[in-house]
């Protein structure tokens, strides 16, 4: 699909929009505090409509509507989990968090327990989570810069990296919080409005819903295949295949028997009116079971998967650190839970349109369904559904939603990229947070650009929240509620989650296990690492604080106190950087 | 911007009341003597019991739905309203669930927190 001269001013719009904004707030940006915390003075509105559009990425926007096009009713507990990951962080961490003082997760694990090489540690976590984070937005930017407007790959990860450094650079986190409260709301008309649309357009044309609805085109469609696929045919009538199929050339073939098919890359396949359109093997083919719960998201063990990825989303947001590092930013404690509170009705509301424009998406592209890049659903259906001026108009508007989507999130990671290695590598002055910017929004391009992300979206963001559930989660949660961990246990517990869940994602990353081995328990387990590693981790934290017990902070009755009593008795210090 | 002129950036913190009466129990908390260490230990407790109690309850609902679909897969075919209940339950009653536990315990651990500044800031 080429874009539209309207697509095209439409991103140009949200970009100027996002630099200008940044540019609004630099004015407010002198010190390191502004920089790092925009010196603790953000409210709880400003504060959850911020950490929304920070929050909502690439995998919210795009991702989710075309994981439950594509696998049904399972996808939907992403963006529950995702949602839910707030409860967590509102009743464990949220006020302790902002009581500690702390300026990033790593000064928070040395102002619990003292120690500045578990300091290091964490710092080395959070740039891990934050790189396993960012590469699939830029993969993101670069797979939807290529489905709106024809262009190559790599441009897209290209300009989100300069546009993100840029703003980062310029202001740091006091000019980001409004960029990002701004593209919360962006995000969210440019989701509903289609969404909206569509729904007035499946009313008009069948009047009911909750039907199971099969994957049919209703005019003649050609679909480009790119890579090779392999997918599964439920009714082959109407379908012609030029190209390779099942590894014969042939030539405006039809399809003469239904089950699995190998379409060759550079092949065409040309649905009629009123075909079924075949879908990648592996997902749902037929209506009913794309509607029914249990069926999982491709692969074998479902119940797992589905109690796999409830681990990772509820426990992972509390240990993303552009997500903590939102929290400094309150006033206090009190703030801070209401913020959290905030977040959970900001996502509720944004996350009923991606699955109306997912189940929508199913109905009126279903040829995305195909070639496996569902993610290009949300920013298709538009134009499809509708066609002519209204649907270019929300197509392009589809489209600002997207790029908004990964400007706030790859910047909100930025910053916590550049806090991190600016205060605990180099020496914690502006110049500093400039330079690690610099580098920390560089590192990911070549990352993003060389693996090829067969994954979608919202797996590999569910596959970061994986890594960040193993690691920072426990330490926070060890940290803020039991006085019996110890700098060692805390260490000992982040290598552990860190590896575990670090080797699994990037197995899967590059590919996968076969299904097929030990009855598909290890590419299941790769797949979806959280059910295993995050027990993994907390029992290592607890089993080695237990072992070196004697190691414990002396002050620790100090420390507990300062993270749980109430500002009003003053007992709160602000931590600050060196430098 | 008339920068030159600008007056030298203050910090103002108003917990800090100096000069104001200082509360007995109030200054053993903040100088943690053993009464102030098990006060601050009963807030704890309570927050935590609280925080663990409402947790428990959004596991089981949660933790209830596919484990009751995987046993029942009928349940899962109920239309309300023309919608499927799994995606009417997972599309929008989950939500409902996560934002009013969220509410109560907002109100339950301020409620708390006050109750612990009256306990510390009232004189026996």
């Amino acid at each position: 699909m080429t874009g539209s001269p309207l697509t095209a001013a439409a991103l140009l719009a949200a970009v100027i929009a996002t630099v200008a904004i940044g540019v609004y707030g630099v004015r407010f940006s002198r010190t390191t505090s502004d920089f790092l915390v925009a010196s603790r003075t953000v409210g709880p509105q400003w504060n959850a409509a911020a950490i929304s559009g920070e929050y909502l990425s690439a995998a919210s926007f795009l991702g989710v509507a075309g994981l439950i096009a594509k696998y049904g009713a399972d996808a939907l507990w992403y963006p529950v989990g995702f949602t839910a990951g707030y409860l967590g962080l509102l009743l464990f961490v949220a006020a302790p968090l902002r009581r500690s003082g702390a300026y990033t997760v790593p000064d928070f694990a040395e102002f619990r327990l003292g120690s500045s090489r578990l300091r290091k540690v964490a710092m080395l976590v959070v740039v891990v989570v934050c790189v396993y984070y960012l590469v699939p937005q830029y993969q993101g930017a670069g797979l939807a810069l290529k489905a709106i407007l024809g262009l190559p790959v790599w441009i897209g990860p290209v300009v989100v990296g300069i546009i993100v450094i840029t703003n980062v650079v310029a202001g740091g986190m006091r000019s980001i919080t409004f960029v990002q409260a701004f593209q919360y709301w962006l995000k969210l008309t440019a989701i509903a409005i289609p969404a909206l649309a569509l729904l007035g357009l499946f009313f008009a044309d069948r009047g009911e819903m909750g039907g199971p609805l099969p994957p049919v085109v209703n005019q003649q469609t050609t679909v480009a295949i790119e890579t090779d696929v392999v997918v599964q045919v439920a009714d082959p009538s109407g379908v012609t295949v030029s190209g390779t199929l099942d590894g014969v050339p042939v030539d405006a073939q039809h399809i003469r028997a239904p089950g699995q098919h190998t379409l060759g890359a550079g092949s065409t396949l040309t649905l009629a009116s009123g075909a079924a359109t075949p879908v990648l093997s592996g997902t749902p083919s037929s209506g009913a079971d794309w509607i029914a719960s249990g069926r999982g998201l491709g692969g074998g063990h479902p119940l797992y998967q589905v109690l796999s990825i409830i681990v990772a989303t509820f426990l992972g947001t509390m240990g993303l650190p552009h997500v903590l590092v939102r929290f400094y930013t309150n006033p206090d404690g009190r703030a801070a839970r209401r913020t959290a509170l905030a977040v959970i009705a900001l996502l509720s509301l944004f996350y009923l349109f991606p699955t109306l424009l997912g189940v929508f998406s199913r109905l009126y592209v279903p040829q995305v369904l195909i070639t496996g890049n569902a993610d290009a659903a949300v920013l298709l259906a538009p134009d499809t559904a509708f066609g002519g001026l209204a649907g270019q108009l929300l197509a392009a508007l589809v489209a600002a939603g997207a790029i908004a989507a990964f400007l706030a999130t790859s910047s909100g990671l930025l910053v916590s990229v550049a806090g991190a290695l600016a205060t605990d590598v180099l020496r914690g002055r502006v110049r500093d947070f400039r330079v690690a910017a610099v580098v920390g929004g560089l590192i990911p391009i070549p990352l993003s650009l060389a693996t090829t992300g067969g994954l979608e979206l919202s797996r590999s963001v569910g596959l970061a929240f994986a890594v960040a559930a193993s690691t920072l989660c426990p330490l926070l949660v060890l940290g803020i509620w039991w006085r019996g961990l110890t700098a060692t246990g805390a260490a000992c517990g982040l290598v552990v989650g860190g590896l575990a869940s670090g080797t699994a994602v990037t197995v899967a990353v590059a590919g996968g296990i076969d299904d097929d081995v030990l009855g598909g328990w290890p590419a299941v387990m790769i797949g979806y690492p959280a059910a295993v590693t995050v027990p993994l981790a907390f029992a290592t934290m607890i089993l080695v604080s237990r072992l070196t017990r004697t190691s414990a902070p002396a002050d620790i009755a100090q420390i507990f106190a300062r993270m749980h009593v109430p500002e009003r008795l003053g007992m709160g210090v602000e931590r600050v950087p060196r430098g | 911007m008339t920068s030159n002129e600008k007056p030298q950036r203050e910090r103002v913190v108003l917990a800090h009341r100096r000069g104001a009466r200082m509360v007995r129990t109030r200054v053993e908390v903040q100088e943690q003597t053993q009464v102030g260490d098990a006060l601050v230990r009963g807030l704890m407790r309570a927050q935590l019991g609280l925080a663990l109690r409402l947790a428990v309850v959004v596991i089981c609902a949660v933790v209830a739905i596919p484990l009751l679909n995987a046993a029942f897969p009928d349940l899962a075919a109920i239309t309300v309203l023309g919608i499927r209940l799994n995606w009417l339950v997972l599309g929008g009653l989950v939500y409902l669930l996560l934002y009013g536990v969220g509410r109560l315990y907002v109100r339950l651990a301020e409620q708390a927190e006050r109750d612990f500044v009256g306990v510390v800031d009232s004189e026996p």
